[in-house]
């Protein structure tokens, strides 16, 4: 009788882990990316069209640029897809990837309560409407994850001449999304990338109040992780993949995925 | 905003197969983990109950501090072990179902092996002398001590479950929250909440509590059954 129960129990216990473990598709990369391209549906609109060119499966983590970054150095993504070029170029430099490529664009928005308590909507340039923000000691949500659109906002602090701290400065340590969520709520101001502005679906009493500076430009960009330091990277596929990216039919991709008959992200592959 | 409980039964009305197959993972991942845990919980619990050696509170204190281990922990653990940077990188394992078996299993083994101790200690209180009577050893009445509290290690399986249905922090980071190979019930709330869309997210939040109100409801189903049939 015990027996039969442990082999019972055995028999379940080999049958569900390989369920559970799912067998590989036939062919599949990683890519780790950022919050802004996934959680906005980008990935969803061009991946399928890839797949269907290809036969090539792509799983994408959606991470802040930093962490995507340390997830290709650490060997765990085929290819990194991100948006902060200076932490992209020292990747490639010290040999973490092979090279990178300009794949789109789109920009930082500020946003924040309809009212705008620091009368942003009528500063000059980006820097001057972040330096109106802290002389209001107006309240704002930063990403502080290291991720690309943190390191635009602290280039922009920079600019503006300030060190931002104090009461009025919410450093949420999360995603865009969550990031947003916090800002709807305080009400306070925030850098958000337009995609995933767009797509949010949680803006409570935010709008844009400010857009256009030059400034706020947001590239993408994508590198192959260097099979000389991983020899595991798959990276034949990997660069299909980025092929695909920067050609006609990628590029066509990108700029074919608008949300509400607004495009999102802008090719920009020479 | 629709109502959220509107939302939640459409979403299973509408043979949703992105939803079908999120649900499919998470009760196969969690189902497995549990099932792992209790392989190698229940035993080393009782054992562990009766065993007598030089540090045995040590170890007890242990384990009842680990049912604390916070998920995020463990998943960051398990990364860094299965990270290809990582002494078990060759295996490849990361951001796959397996991996977040793992994750969960180190999550919910010190849950059932300290509950299953303070089980079996109490059994073996009130039965060691007839056990002993009839010629039996300690590690010998394992078997009959766990049978013997089956109904309550029950509870203590179904904490386990509940613990690794529950949690996000470690299927996150080990599982990478890929669509359509890594995503689970939890991890699909977390991306919801994080697009804004909170009503889906509460949808899903509900589906999930209904899964596992079923599950909760088959164990205790069984649990009595068993107590009436054979207990």
């Amino acid at each position: 009788m015990r027996a039969i129960r442990t082999a019972t129990l055995l028999a379940l216990a080999a049958g569900l882990v390989p369920l559970a473990a799912q067998p590989a598709a036939a062919e599949f990369i990683t890519v780790a990316s950022t919050t802004s391209t996934e959680n906005s549906g980008l990935f969803g609109h061009i991946l399928p069209l890839f797949a269907a060119e290809t036969g090539i499966e792509v799983r994408v983590l959606a991470q802040g640029t930093g962490q995507a970054l340390e997830t290709g150095r650490r060997g765990d993504a085929d290819v990194v897809f991100v948006h902060a070029r200076a932490q992209e170029e020292a990747f490639v430099a010290e040999g973490w990837g092979v090279a990178r490529l300009d794949v789109m664009y789109n920009d930082f928005v500020l946003v924040g309560p309809a009212e705008d308590p620091a009368g942003i909507a009528a500063a000059e340039t980006a820097p001057t409407a972040m330096a109106a923000v802290a002389a209001a000691e107006a309240p704002f949500a930063s990403r502080g994850d290291d991720s690309g659109t943190h390191v635009a906002e602290m280039a922009l602090w920079s600019a503006a001449g300030i060190q931002p701290q104090g009461r009025w400065y919410l450093s949420t340590g999360s995603g865009m999304g969550a990031t947003l969520n916090v800002a709807a709520q305080v009400p306070a101001y925030t850098l958000a990338d337009r995609a995933t502005w767009l797509s949010f679906a949680n803006r409570g009493p935010l709008q844009i109040l400010f857009e256009g500076d030059p400034v706020l430009f947001n590239p993408y960009g994508v590198i192959l992780v260097n099979p000389e330091r991983h020899p595991h990277v798959k990276a034949a596929e990997g660069q299909v993949f980025i092929d695909w990216l920067v050609s006609e039919a990628g590029q066509q991709a990108i700029a074919g995925f608008t949300i509400e008959g607004e495009q999102l992200f802008f090719p920009a592959a020479r | 905003m629709e109502s959220p409980l509107v939302t939640a039964l459409a979403l299973l009305s509408g043979e949703d197969p992105a939803l079908m197959q999120i649900i499919g993972l998470s009760l196969r991942v969690t189902l497995s983990a549990v099932l792992i845990a209790s392989v190698i919980a229940l035993p080393l619990g009782a054992a562990l109950a009766l065993a007598r050696f030089p540090g045995r509170n040590i170890v007890i204190v242990f384990f009842n501090a680990l049912m604390g281990l916070p998920p995020v922990v463990a998943g960051l653990l398990v990364y860094l072990a299965l990270s290809r940077s990582g002494p078990l990188g060759s295996l490849a394992l990361l951001f796959t179902p397996t991996a977040m078996i793992v994750a969960q299993t180190v999550l919910i083994v010190p849950i059932i092996l300290s509950l299953t101790r303070s089980v079996v200690e109490d059994l073996w209180a009130e039965y060691s002398e007839q056990l002993t009577s009839l010629g039996a050893g300690r590690l010998r009445a394992v078997p009959t001590l766990l049978w013997d509290g089956r109904v309550s290690l029950l509870t203590g399986i179904l904490a386990g479950f509940g613990r690794a249905s529950a949690e996000v922090g470690a299927v996150l980071i080990v599982g990478g929250n890929i669509a359509g190979h890594t995503r689970t019930m939890t991890t699909a709330i977390t991306l919801e909440t994080s697009r804004g869309n909170l009503g889906l997210a509460v949808a899903l939040g509900i589906v999930l509590l209904g899964l596992t109100l079923i599950l909760n409801a088959l164990a205790w189903s069984a649990g009595q059954w068993a107590r009436g049939r054979l207990g």
